[in-house]
């Protein structure tokens, strides 16, 4: 290991499923041998999204349920960074929704690690888009009367190139679907289940632990039928890994002058240049 | 000499076109161009004009008393003629209904037409088939030089204008806000369309692959300064932009700006609201909101556009102010600025400095970089994230600590607001006084700000012909308020008349909040169409 990753004192509750996810997350940086000052970590608001705070590394803690469009500003800007973006399941797809459709449409090279559980952590218990339907929680009190949002199976059809699930309980299985998300070259969706050991009362580490079980050795990730049956397969059994992976151009290779060039950051321009735009109005 | 025509019909008649071959027909003969535009939101049908002046002296307005009416339409005859000057003249399709017939193209109507006002006013053909052969494509220039020809030899000569040397550009406010952007570096823009913002987006786009800018349609305002944030943290000028409804999706964002220090350039291109407003129209009335946009307390520039010269260098300012206080600039156009054509001198690329205030290692002067270190005047030495190994940036939309990690300290919270706000005082050495037009010591004062600068001008010159003592502040930098001119001039006057394209007097209040200053009347218009130096004129006559 050529770095290591500095961790600071977090502020989350004993138990929580982030510690896990974050150790993964130091694991994956530190086996993939990227420098701090090389990665950026884009969060919104949230337990989750506190992230950068405890581990070092560059960081844009901006806005709840804004942390993708930052990061493709980042990217854009400067394609040497490697941009991670890290958010709760109401950043991810409640307030931050539309931006997650659409960063799948871009395919912009970041990695979307979503802590997933089930429930609102930081606002004391309501419901999250992917709480179950008639779940009990502060908010709803007599069940929840939405159907939860299915994010594999809505980034499938939106027609993404990475799509996994990983838990918090089984680290090192997603340390390898960290790197794999981290070195996939565009938009690459890793949905980590995670308890909520204070307002989810329902899907704790037990519930998890029972029903998670690993993509069999002869899975095959480029078979997008099958991945879409594995992603709605959510009930007695919870299948993690990659679920589906398929090579695309990304959303920055697409744009000629920053594929064949310098990152942006790194070019000047002397305002002369723009001088020949007199010509056109001439 | 001064002359004005007004070309009208449905939209998707064409005249858009025909307006801009005019318009750089004109030009090119050497005349100073104002043309504005007046435009339905539907893409067929409805009326649709413009008014295009001409002239060998400069000029600041448009003039709604026009000298020939090229009426693609009945409609047009019959909403338009009591602006008709008492000599002017009405072209109608049916007089050269019989041409575009026998040409076989009803397209070609516009080339005709053109040939006849040219005509008209005695001015040379061959200028205008240059135009023809650059603005079509191949395979319809032959047809539209017959149509030119035809339309010319069926009129007849009222006038015999001279021509002059053409030193001059015809540009519009969106595309010299996109020039500015580029001058300054800009590297990325994004935006999601909306009138009358759109010919920024537009414009940039066009040239992102040459000068290579990140232009990106977004799915949402709400991305869209989000997004420039991200580019801006990562080091790149970024902007975007929208009109107010756009604006008011932002201000979440903004706030964000304030906080993390990023900067950031924004322009609001205003049309009438509130809501969806009419959307093709113009109006002032943003002022306070884009001063007072975002929750808590952060600094902000404002700075309104007034007129196409100052829409290019003052955007180039914006980017140079951001990054030196590290804070948003707001840029303010309207519709009237932003669709008005006009000729200028080209601008002065030699007067475009960048700057941009980026700290290297020699500035990392703790062991580990502070993002928000405490200095003297609240501005923190920025370096860029990827750029010095060990070292990090982290930038954070809580209350934060000296390096951006989320504190509770009450400590730590006040001195990070007396660090933001710091930037405020120091950012008041770079602020512009208005301009001022007018006699010395001026007896009676105009107030104005933003595009209405060129109607006031025109009817300020008006009125000192006539022997007024008449002078006007036209402001630029609004927020913070520049009050030293204002102050000056303001005691000297008996009179201080605010003109505004709003319906409360919004830079009125402004003036009597900051300055303690009131202004005696006020010649408010929110009916969506532009101030003409005639209407101003008229209004002000009405007061004195």
């Amino acid at each position: 290991m050529k770095y290591e990753y500095k961790l600071y004192e977090p502020s989350w509750c004993p138990g929580c499923g982030n510690y896990m996810i974050r150790t993964a997350l130091k694991m994956a940086l530190e086996e993939l041998e990227i420098e701090p000052h090389e990665v950026v970590l884009v969060s919104g608001i949230g337990q989750a999204a506190k992230m950068q705070h405890y581990i070092k590394v560059n960081g844009f803690n901006g806005l709840h349920g804004r942390a993708i469009p930052p990061a493709i500003g980042i990217r854009l800007a400067n394609k040497n960074l490697k941009v991670i973006v890290e958010s709760g399941d109401g950043g991810s797809y409640g307030e931050g929704g539309n931006h997650f459709i659409h960063a799948i449409r871009r395919n912009i090279d970041i990695a979307h690690f979503v802590h997933d559980n089930q429930i609102y952590g930081l606002t004391k218990g309501q419901a999250s888009p992917t709480t179950a339907m008639g779940q009990k929680t502060t908010l709803q009190f007599d069940g929840v009367k939405v159907e939860p949002i299915k994010p594999l199976a809505l980034a499938l059809t939106m027609g993404a190139g990475f799509v996994a699930r990983g838990f918090s309980g089984d680290i090192p299985h997603l340390v390898s679907l960290m790197k794999a998300a981290i070195e996939y070259k565009g938009y690459a969706l890793v949905d980590i289940l995670q308890p909520c050991v204070v307002w989810n009362r329902v899907n704790t580490f037990a519930w998890y632990k029972n029903r998670v079980y690993h993509l069999p050795e002869d899975y095959d990730y480029t078979n997008k039928e099958e991945a879409m049956k594995k992603a709605l397969e959510f009930d007695d059994k919870i299948p993690i890994g990659i679920l589906y992976k398929e090579e695309k151009e990304s959303y920055e290779d697409r744009f000629d002058f920053i594929k064949n060039g310098p990152p942006l950051v790194d070019r000047q321009l002397n305002p002369m240049d723009a001088e020949r735009l007199m010509e056109e109005f001439r | 000499m001064d002359y004005s025509v007004l070309i009208g019909g449905a939209a998707g008649q064409g005249m858009d076109t025909c307006a801009i071959l005019l318009e750089k027909t004109l030009k090119r003969c050497g005349f100073s161009v104002y043309a504005s535009s007046d435009y339905m939101s539907r893409v067929r049908g409805g009326h649709n004009f413009f008014y295009i002046r001409f002239s060998d002296r400069k000029l600041y307005s448009f003039s709604p008393r026009v000298d020939l009416i090229f009426a693609m339409n009945k409609e047009t005859v019959d909403i338009h003629r009591s602006k008709l000057k008492e000599n002017g003249f009405i072209l109608t399709q049916e007089t050269i209904e019989d041409i575009v017939t026998k040409l076989g193209n009803p397209k070609v109507i516009n080339t005709v037409g053109l040939g006849f006002i040219l005509k008209y006013f005695g001015l040379p053909m061959d200028i205008a088939a240059e135009v023809i052969k650059e603005e079509f494509k191949e395979g319809i220039i032959e047809i539209n030089l017959r149509a030119l020809e035809e339309g010319y030899k069926q009129s007849k000569n009222r006038y015999s204008l001279t021509t002059f040397k053409d030193e001059s550009i015809l540009i519009n406010g969106n595309q010299a806000v996109g020039v500015g952007a580029i001058a300054a570096g800009c590297r990325f823009y994004c935006g999601y369309p909306m009138t009358p913002s759109t010919g920024v987006l537009n414009y940039l786009a066009a040239h992102s692959n040459e000068f290579g800018i990140a232009v990106d349609q977004v799915e949402d305002e709400v991305a869209a300064l989000n997004m420039a944030l991200g580019a801006a943290y990562a080091g790149v000028r970024a902007m975007t932009g929208s009109s107010g409804g756009g604006f008011a999706l932002m201000v979440e964002a903004l706030s964000l700006a304030g906080m993390i220090e990023v900067p950031v350039v924004l322009i609001n291109v205003q049309r009438p609201g509130p809501a969806t407003g009419f959307p093709t129209r113009t109006e002032q009335a943003d002022l306070r909101f884009m001063i007072h946009a975002g929750h808590g307390e952060f600094p902000r520039m404002v700075i309104a556009l007034r007129n196409v010269e100052d829409a290019f260098y003052q955007t180039v300012r914006a980017f140079n102010i951001a990054e030196k206080y590290q804070i948003p600039v707001l840029l303010m156009s309207d519709q009237h600025l932003a669709d008005s054509v006009v000729t200028v001198k080209p601008f002065d690329f030699t007067k475009v400095k960048v700057e941009r205030y980026i700290s290297g290692e020699e500035e990392v002067v703790d062991e580990e970089y502070k993002r928000y270190r405490f200095t003297e005047d609240g501005i923190s030495p920025r370096i860029l994230p990827g750029k010095i190994p060990g070292q990090v940036v982290l930038v954070d939309s809580d209350e934060h600590d000296e390096w951006g990690h989320i504190t509770e300290s009450d400590e730590i919270r006040t001195k990070m607001v007396d660090k933001r706000l710091k930037k405020y005082e120091y950012l008041k050495e770079d602020i512009q006084e208005p301009w001022f037009i007018g006699k010395d010591k001026p007896e009676n004062l105009i107030i104005c700000w933003g595009s209405t600068y060129g109607a006031v001008r025109e009817a300020v010159d008006r009125l000192i012909e006539e022997g007024y003592s008449i002078g006007a502040l036209i402001f630029g930098d609004i927020w913070p308020l520049p009050t030293k001119r204002l102050l000056d001039f303001g005691k000297m006057a008996k009179r201080i008349i605010d003109v505004e394209q709003n319906a409360t007097g919004q830079l009125e209040s402004l003036i009597r909040e900051v300055a303690l200053m009131k202004p005696t009347d006020r010649i408010l218009k929110y009916d969506g169409r532009p101030f003409s130096g005639e209407e101003v004129y008229k209004r002000i006559r009405e007061v004195l």
